[in-house]
Parts: structure tokens; sequence; C-alpha cells
């Protein structure tokens, strides 16, 4: 079953461009990536999907019910955790957390404490004494009480210590693993590459590519770098080959075609090192945004 | 019920300071009536020698001063202003609030339906506001009796007033819940509260002035006007309609507004 549907979303803020006819599924069980820069519309998706704001286009089903008509319902399953974390100031850690708490209809007490003890949250402090990471913390057991079956994150690790940024994805998978699906919405793509099982790519407002992390590494360039005393780069100028570039004597290219015709190539000249490795999510990413 | 009691918790603060100052503010004044009423004559020269606009402007025109009620006429004007100010207050913040301190995505984010949060909050500043009306009623009834030297004086009258602090807390309520909702974005709540106030407040004080009809009629202070119920012993019935029809008005859009609201994200 697919626990997120998009058909055709489209926002636009004014004149403003948010997301245009954006469509994609998200099925049971996955991780699912959703990578972009800044202002691509990561975070517009997100709020469509919540109900805070309203399409001016298409519709998002999750659960198979539409995010809107079924707001309410379909957020007693969703945790929410936002880029950027605010809470009511004046609060102590536990009321807000009790707080919210009280808007699901399980008794969360149990998960509230055990997630609050693993995040090494220091329940009694105020909400505005606490550091921006420690209000992530805040935020991270808030989203994740109610254990949720769709768990939506956006940017989740800023302003997280390595350690806590280890620690909340263990988290995830866990919760994961137990059957919750993830949306992962981020820049860093690192961890969208150790996390998620499938990635969707946002440029200005649209979907471009929807892959399997693997086939995407798979099917697309490789990074080659020779080594040789003398080579002449002009033997590597044909069709699938890019980036070529020659530095010291050696020879650096991103190539995507038939692997033999580059390997009998290369075994025609004397060369002292050959590397040849799949392109890094961030090297693709930053290939589909050039 | 959960927004209801977090609402009235963030509120409890504001509303017990309002209400102890409107108390305060009748207590003193009240207790420096028997100077004014036994000087009489010495007053009314006095308020014979300011210009005719100035008294117009404080709504002190046709005051009895003769009479403890007609003292706490001028008081309650400013009572009024008070309560108008507090009223707007969560009027202006009711929703806002959530979006200027940007716990929106919070609030929003949760398995709660928009209208449901609306009522919510409404009720929570109405429970305040009616605490706040109490305390008024308390109070009047105290220090009246307690510097009115024992003379008589018109109960239905005072009642009348007081009863009409309801209809004119909510006027400014609702109105201002309804410009939080049509503007963008409510970053301070305090310029839009004084500007709503002492605008329709100049309004009515100008209308009296330049004996202009059409401007005064839309302000709560010319349909509640002290004087005029204090003399009459009744409301002027068709002014207090139009606070009921902007009152319902209000709510309504402000129902309709917020469940199709954009709401803007933090960053």
């Amino acid at each position: 079953m697919s626990i997120i549907e998009v058909n055709h979303l489209t926002k636009y803020y004014g004149k403003a461009r948010g997301i245009v006819d954006v469509s994609f599924n998200v099925e049971e069980g996955e991780i699912f990536g959703f990578i972009g820069p800044n202002g691509a519309g990561k975070s517009t998706t997100i709020r469509l999907f919540l109900s805070l704001i309203y399409p001016t286009k298409g519709d998002a089903k999750i659960f198979g019910k539409d995010c809107i008509k079924f707001g309410p319902e379909i957020r007693q399953e969703i945790g929410y955790l936002p880029s950027e974390v605010f809470y009511y100031e004046g609060m102590k850690v536990l009321d807000l957390l009790k707080y919210s708490a009280s808007f699901y209809k399980k008794d969360c007490t149990k998960r509230l404490y055990e997630l609050a003890d693993l995040m090494e949250l220091d329940l009694k402090r105020r909400i505005d004494d606490l550091s921006y990471g420690n209000k992530k913390k805040v935020g991270i057991v808030q989203g994740l009480l109610h254990q949720p079956k769709l768990i939506v994150l956006d940017e989740p690790t800023a302003g997280l210590d390595p350690l806590m940024q280890q620690k909340f994805f263990n988290l995830i998978r866990e919760e994961n693993k137990k059957g919750a699906t993830v949306f992962f919405s981020s820049h860093i793509l690192g961890e969208v590459q150790r996390m998620c099982n499938r990635v969707a790519i946002i440029k200005e407002g649209s979907i471009i590519n929807i892959q399997d992390i693997k086939t995407l590494q798979k099917d697309n360039y490789k990074k080659i770098q020779i080594s040789a005393i003398e080579i002449d780069e002009k033997r590597f100028e044909f069709d699938g080959v890019s980036k070529l570039e020659k530095v010291n004597g050696t020879l650096r290219f991103f190539y995507k075609g038939d692997i033999n015709l580059l390997t009998r190539l290369i075994s025609d000249i004397e060369i002292s090192d050959v590397t040849i490795e799949d392109l890094t999510l961030e090297e693709i990413f930053m290939h589909y945004y050039e | 019920m959960n927004i209801y009691k977090h609402e009235f918790k963030t509120n409890l603060k504001s509303m017990v300071i309002w209400s102890a100052s409107i108390s305060c503010l009748i207590f003193i004044y009240m207790s420096i009536s028997s100077s004014f009423s036994t000087n009489l004559t010495l007053l009314n020269n006095m308020m014979a020698s300011f210009p005719k606009e100035l008294l117009i402007a404080f709504g002190m025109t046709n005051m009895d001063w003769s009479t403890i009620l007609g003292y706490f006429g001028l008081i309650f004007l400013f009572c009024q202003i008070c309560l108008a100010i507090q009223a707007s207050n969560y009027g202006f913040s009711l929703v806002s609030i959530e979006e200027s301190e940007f716990t929106a995505d919070f609030l929003l984010a949760k398995p709660v339906r928009r209208t449901k949060i609306m009522t919510s909050k409404l009720l929570s500043a109405i429970t305040s506001l009616t605490i706040t009306n109490i305390i008024v009623w308390i109070s009047s009834f105290l220090f009246i009796n307690m510097f009115n030297n024992g003379k008589e004086y018109q109960i239905k009258s005072l009642v009348l007033l007081l009863l009409s602090i309801t209809v004119f807390q909510l006027f400014f309520l609702s109105v201002g819940m309804l410009i939080s909702l049509l503007v963008k974005r409510v970053r301070s709540v305090t310029p839009f509260s004084m500007a709503l106030v002492f605008g329709l407040y100049i309004l009515n004080a100008f209308g009296g002035m330049i004996g202009e009809q059409s401007l005064e009629i839309i302000s709560p202070f010319k349909h509640f006007d002290s004087q005029y119920i204090l003399k009459n012993a009744a409301y002027d019935l068709p002014l207090v309609l139009i606070s009921v029809t902007v009152i319902v008005i209000s709510v309504a859009g402000s129902y309709v507004l917020y469940a199709r609201r954009n709401i803007p994200s933090a960053v």
C-alpha cells in the first residue's frame, strides 16, 4: 500500500512558485529521501501534507485518505519534526511534551519518558533556557512520542552534534523496523545516502528524478581516474565522457556508457594507476543541478 | 479541552493584571468622589471654564456631578478604554500569536481541526474577559457603596451600565480577531489594539465635537455611551444592534478565514 500518494500537487504563493505538478508515491515501510537545495519546495511539500497550507492544484493522499478532508484523522498517525523548532517559551519541557501527548488518543506517557531518556533530555528545564540543539531534541521526542505510522522529517539534523545525530538515526531506523514509514527531507546528502531506500530529487519546484539509491548510483556516471607518465587526454574525448580534466599527469572524468569500451582504451596505454568508482549522491546531485 | 486549558494558563497573568488595574482605578476615583460632591459649585464653575470641545471629547457633557452615578459614568469611560484594550489584545493575538511565535507548526500538525482550535481559544479568551467583567461588577458595587456616604442611587442604571460590558468586550475581541486574520502577519499586538481602541474612541469623540452622526455610529464607545445609559436608564437599542451585528459578522468571518488560511513558515 502507498502511504503517501501525491498527484500533480501544485502550490503558488500568490505569483511566487512553491511547487509545480509534483507526483510521487511513498510505499509502506520505506525510508524515502527528498533532496533539493533551499527554496526548491521541500518544506512546501511537507506543509501541504500536514495541511498547514492548501494546494493550488492537485492533491495528496496519506494512508489512502485526502490530506485536507481527513486532516485531523490522518495526523493522529503522523509524527512531524520541522526544520526550525519553536515552542511555547514559558513552558517546561515536560509540560510541553504532555500537552503534545494530550492531542493523541493513545497513552503516550511511557514512550515519552523512554524517548526523553534516550535523547538525554532534561524534562524540568524551561523551553526558553534550552539551546538550539536541545530544542531540537524536544522536537524529536514530541514528534515520536505517539509512535506514528508516518514520520515526516524536515532537515532534522541541523543543530544536533554528531553523537546525537547517530542516536537519532538509530532511533529512526528502529521505528522503521517496527513498521513506520519515513519521509526524510534534507540537503545533507550523506545522511540521505546512509538512511534512505529511494530518493526524489526536487529542483525549482519540480521533481527531476525518483530512483532507488543503489540504481541511482549504479546506472549513473562512473568516476574515473587514470594516472600515467604520458597520457593524451584527446584519446578520451568521446561520447559519454564529461568533465575531462588533467592535473599533474592524472586524468579525471565522468563516464556513462559501455564500460568495456573504456577498459579497452585504458589497456592500450601504460598506466601507473586506475580507479573506477560510483559517484556519491553529492556528485549526482551536483550533476542534476548544473 | 487541552487547548482551552493551555490558553487560559497563557492568559492568566495578563487577566489578573488587567482586573487588578481596573479595580484599582475604580477604587482611586471613587475614593476622591466625596471631595467632588462637597464642592459642587466650585466644580461646576471649573467645568464651565473648560472649552466645550474638550468636555465633549472626554464625554463630560451632560454630566450630572451631583450624583454618585453621574460621577461614576466618567470613571466607567476609563474602565471601558481599559476593557477595550484588554479585549482587543486577546483578539489580535488569539490565533496570530501561534504565527508570530512560530508555534503554529506545532499546534496545527496535531490531530485537531482548525475550527476546534479557534473555538477553544475563543472560549478561553471569553472566560478570561468574563472574570475581568465580574471583578468590575464587584469593584463597582463595593467601592460605590464604600464612598457613597449612604446616599441613594439608581441601582437599575448601574446594572444596565455594567451589563453592557459583555457585548463591549466581545466587540473588540471579535473585531481584533478578524483584523488579525485579514493581515498577513501580526508582529506585535500592542500597536494594533491601540490603534483600534483609540481610533474608535476618537471617532466617537470627534463625532460629538463636529456633530457628525455617520462616523460615531460604528464606535462601540457611542453604542454604550455611559451618560446616555445613565440618563435614560436604557440602551440606545439600534446602536446596540450594530455592535451585535459586527460581532456576529467578525466571528463568522474569522472562522471562514482561519479555515482557509495558509500558515506562513517560520523561516
